[in-house]
């Protein structure tokens, strides 16, 4: 079966080249503007992973985390926060409120990729 | 009407003050009995039966000479603010009860100043008193329509009978407590109320008198003009008269403090020092009312009953003659009432000085030291009685033998000018440090005898024997000693004549003795805490310096004697626990001795007190160097926590300001921390996607589809761009929020600039399909920095192109004059911005959530900017609330 991922973020020019890097990995990929989309497409296609991303308007990463957290459903979906926010702070932050992984912008894609890989074994 | 009816009536207004009293005594507490009014109308015992009958006597006789003796007062009410308060702030503090404890206690606690005060007082009140007595007598004869009843002996005269009743009262409710210093709340409530009645009374038949028997002050006028001697009745006449109506005025304005019954009244029954402030007009008003129909009554009893009656008592004899006797009952209670306040508060305060400066100091010390402390309560308070009794007989026997020849004006007067003698010690003492005990005990006697020689003497003289040679020829025919012209001087009547010798030579002697003689330590210590009473009343029992070796236990003993085992028990606990004392503590310092003469004053006066415990205590004797030098320290220490004090208060102003700095500073801090976190967030953002989409291209081993690199490049390049005008922005926001901006003003034209403006953006509009007007194409010049304006409008206009929708936006730019500024419009008709946006829309790096495109292609950071612009130009920019459709978004440029 294909893995299915999910990417939450906001800005299209890094989406993009998420996409294009896990589909060639042969991943599902869904991807969400933000937040409240994001909660739309994981109800429906429960995916192995979300690459969630912070700082988004309206429905913000840590909003999204909590409720996917809170969903029975989703309880094998791991979460892995990719965001600009690299203060040690942050990160205790992230992982705290149950996050899977802690990746920082910017970042190196094959890295992103072997990590999620390595996280869905 | 019958004597014994009259009797009765005065009796039965006799029982209603004494029910007054009696409950005031109860409710000793109650804010009826204690407040400013009650006050107020206590201190109207001044008003004696000379105001209500002798005013209306020297009106019809002289004129407007009764006035004077209402201006002192009226001149010296505003003054009580501040030489009242500080008399009452001592007496409290050291218990005092009589002005005899006052002036004496104030040069060294002196046993012979203090009796000597009280004989002067004697001397000017005892008089007085018969004064009153003749007054009563006299209506009481008018009003039994002079029956013929002739007194043939004491104990047929109505005026003993009345005299006495006045003795009962006043020892009833004079004499409750041993302690003096006391306030006796049914005396006052009652004098009080006799206030009211006078004045109610004596205003009913002024009014009478003016517009019943006659037609109204004009009338009165009118028909009192066509006589003779008019002319002198309403004028001043000559320098005499002038100089009289001086001295009167300084003598009236001094016995408002010296008189005994007005300082028992105004100092000793004050209970609260802010009741002041209201007495300081209120008394004046009650004065001026009094004095209303004074010249009416008068006149009118001039033109109804001519010169043959005594014009004394027109305002009785009006009525009567009219055949009004209820009115003529009234004014009759009114004269009472008068009479009885002023008899009443005169005996107590007398009485007291008579026991506590006279008779116990002198007399009685050594019976005391060996009774028990009940028959010594028993003891005082009937010295007391018996001297209130005596007082009234006294006053009855000068009666008797003196007063009926005599006018009421004329033993009022030389009654002033007797109790003035004590002013020089009383208002100099309050001031002067230096005066002594030597030169007030000099200076009064002085005083006194000068008063006696150029007053007293003559008037006893001609009253007893009928002769005037003494006074037009003087003493064996020496001219320069006529006792009423002495050395010559004939400007002045004779009361105001030996009023100026008098003072003239009491205050000289008082000033000198009191220069040349050396004082002694304690006298020097009371006169510091007098004088300088406001820097002592925190020092409070340390004020008193004493040297010396006394056993507690000693001192003990003495107060006992006086307060009983338990009042002595309770005050001794008390003064341990103030000072933090061990309660078996031996020796006794200063303090307690301070405090123990203080616990006595009360109730055996200054003197006896501080007899009584130096008998007790191994005094020392303390240069008067020391005592400066201590006293000199003391208000050091004061001084020097209040300096303390204000320095702490500084430190406290400095942190709370430092504090609130520092917050500021955090917040700033914070508010920088949040701004450099938001700037490192939007730079690694295009970053992020420089360096993904650059990696991808890299590794790409020819199976990325040429579209998609395509597209990877156009995103790098995109990015890019953003980073640039990120910095870009970064940087001029920082500038302009640092001052650093260079603001170039110039004169532009402003339609130049918005078409520069329009024609900037007109490309982009075209792109979208957005219509963009320029509405207003009026030329007008104005004072801004064109790049920096353009910049706003730029920022503005393509804001209103990304919220528009393609094809059907419309956008336009307008501009019109305001109150001294021109304000300028751009609208859109796209989406608007949502209300909960409008706030924070000018905030750095906020982005409205409601935009049209996936991402904004703006920084974050161009309204913020356009704001800082439009602030440094000291205009000001906003979005319009409540718009339907679209946005506008409007900024104004003032005149410069």
């Amino acid at each position: 079966m294909r893995k299915k991922i999910l990417i939450v973020d906001d800005e299209p020019n890094i989406v993009m080249t998420l996409e294009y890097a896990f589909k060639k990995q042969n991943y599902e990929v869904f991807i969400a503007r933000d937040g409240s989309e994001a909660l739309e497409i994981v109800i429906n296609n429960i995916p192995d992973v979300v690459l969630l991303d912070i700082m988004m308007p309206n429905v913000d990463g840590y909003q999204t985390l909590k409720y996917i957290k809170n969903k029975p459903d989703l309880k094998n979906t791991k979460i892995v926060f990719l965001t600009a926010k690299n203060k040690s702070s942050d990160v205790e932050k992230g992982l705290k409120l149950g996050a899977d992984k802690y990746l920082t912008k910017p970042f190196s894609v094959k890295k992103i990729v072997s990590e999620i890989n390595n996280l869905l074994k | 009407m019958n004597n014994y009816y009259l009797l009765t009536i005065i009796v039965a207004y006799l029982l209603v003050l004494f029910f007054i009293a009696y409950k005031a005594e109860k409710n000793s507490k109650s804010k009826w009995v204690n407040n400013p009014y009650v006050y107020t109308l206590s201190l109207a015992v001044y008003c004696s039966a000379w105001t209500y009958y002798g005013s209306v006597g020297i009106a019809a006789n002289s004129g407007v000479n009764f006035l004077p003796i209402y201006l002192g007062p009226v001149i010296a009410a505003p003054l009580w603010i501040v030489l009242l308060r500080k008399i009452m702030r001592i007496s409290k503090q050291h218990k005092i009860s009589t002005i005899a404890d006052f002036i004496s206690l104030r040069y060294g606690n002196n046993r012979f100043l203090g009796a000597l005060i009280t004989v002067i007082c004697l001397i000017g009140t005892v008089p007085y008193i018969s004064l009153q007595l003749k007054a009563v007598s006299e209506t009481f004869e008018i009003m039994s329509f002079g029956n013929g009843h002739i007194a043939s002996g004491i104990l047929d005269d109505s005026t003993f009978y009345i005299a006495v009743l006045l003795a009962i009262f006043a020892t009833f409710f004079g004499t409750q407590s041993t302690d003096a210093s006391e306030h006796h709340r049914g005396i006052i409530a009652s004098v009080a109320f006799e206030s009211v009645i006078k004045l109610i009374f004596f205003l009913i038949v002024g009014a009478y008198i003016t517009f019943y028997l006659f037609d109204g002050t004009s009338d009165i006028y009118y028909q009192m003009s066509k006589t003779d001697n008019f002319k002198k009745l309403i004028t001043f006449g000559n320098l005499e008269e002038g100089f009289d109506w001086f001295f009167v005025i300084i003598l009236s304005f001094m016995m408002i403090f010296l008189l005994p019954r007005m300082f028992q009244v105004s100092v000793l029954e004050n209970s609260r020092d802010k009741h002041l402030k209201k007495a300081i007009w209120l008394f004046p008003l009650y004065l001026l009312l009094f004095n209303l129909f004074v010249v009416y009554i008068a006149w009118g009893g001039k033109l109804s009953l001519g010169n043959t009656v005594n014009a004394e008592y027109f305002s009785l004899l009006l009525p009567l003659a009219n055949g009004n006797t209820l009115l003529a009952l009234l004014v009759f209670l009114g004269g009472f009432s008068a009479v009885i306040s002023m008899v009443v508060i005169s005996t107590l305060a007398l009485s007291t000085m008579v026991s506590n400066n006279l008779i116990i100091p002198y007399g009685f010390l050594e019976k005391f030291i060996e009774n028990h402390p009940e028959k010594n309560a028993t003891y005082i308070k009937n010295i007391r009685r018996i001297s209130i009794f005596t007082i009234i007989i006294l006053a009855y026997i000068f009666y008797i033998n003196f007063s009926i020849e005599l006018s009421l004006y004329s033993i009022g007067l030389i009654s002033f000018v007797i109790i003035a003698q004590l002013a020089p010690s009383f208002f100099l003492g309050l001031f002067w440090n230096r005066g002594s005990s030597k030169g007030v005990i000099i200076g009064i006697i002085v005083g006194i005898i000068v008063t006696g020689y150029t007053l007293i003497l003559p008037f006893t003289i001609e009253a007893l024997t009928g002769y005037t040679s003494f006074t037009t020829e003087g003493p064996f025919e020496i001219v320069l000693l006529k006792p009423y012209n002495l050395f010559g001087i004939d400007l002045l009547s004779p009361p105001s004549h030996a009023f100026f010798w008098s003072i003239l030579a009491n205050t000289l002697s008082y000033l000198t003795f009191s220069l040349t003689s050396k004082g002694n330590y304690r006298e020097r210590n009371y006169a510091e805490m007098f004088v300088d009473s406001s820097n002592y009343n925190t020092l409070q029992d340390s004020a008193l310096i004493w040297k010396g070796e006394a056993y507690v236990a000693d001192i003990k003993n003495v107060l006992v004697k006086f307060l009983g085992e338990r009042r002595t028990k309770r005050a001794l606990n008390l003064f341990f626990k103030k000072y933090d004392l061990p309660a078996d503590t031996q020796m006794a310092d200063a303090r307690l001795i301070n405090f123990s003469e203080k616990l006595l004053t009360g109730s055996i006066g200054g003197a006896s007190a501080k007899i009584l415990i130096a008998g007790v205590v191994k005094e020392e004797e303390i240069s008067l160097v020391e005592v400066l030098k201590i006293l000199e320290e003391s208000k050091e220490t004061i001084n020097r926590n209040k300096i303390l004090r204000e320095k702490s208060n500084e430190l406290t102003e400095m942190t709370s300001q430092l504090k609130e700095v520092n917050d500021e500073l955090i917040f700033k801090d914070k508010q920088k921390d949040e701004f450099l976190d938001t700037v490192a967030h939007e730079l690694k953002t295009p970053i992020t996607g420089i360096r993904a989409a650059t990696e991808l291209l890299m590794d790409e081993d020819g199976d990325m589809p040429g579209e998609i690199k395509e597209q990877f490049l156009k995103n790098i390049l995109q990015d890019s761009d953003r980073l640039a005008r990120l910095i870009n922005n970064i940087l001029e926001f920082e500038k302009l929020s640092t001052d650093r901006a260079y603001i170039n003003l110039q004169t532009h034209n402003i339609q130049k600039t918005l078409k520069r403006a329009i024609g900037n953006m007109q490309h982009i509009a075209a792109k979208k399909e957005v219509e963009l007007i320029n509405k207003n194409q009026f030329h007008f010049e104005l004072i801004y920095d064109e790049d920096k304006i353009l910049q706003v409008l730029t920022n503005l206009i393509g804001n209103a192109i990304k919220f528009c929708e393609p094809k059907k936006g419309k956008i336009i730019v307008d501009y019109k004059m305001g109150n001294q500024a021109i304000e300028f419009y751009v609208k859109d008709n796209g989406k608007g911005i949502p209300e909960e946006d409008i706030e924070y829309i000018f905030d750095k790096f906020y982005q409205s959530k409601n935009q049209n495109t996936i991402k904004p292609i703006g920084s974050g950071l161009g309204l913020a900017i356009s704001k800082q612009i439009i602030e440094k130009h000291k205009g000001k920019i906003w979005v319009e609330k409540g718009t339907k459709v679209g946005t506008i978004f409007g900024f104004k440029l003032p005149f410069y």
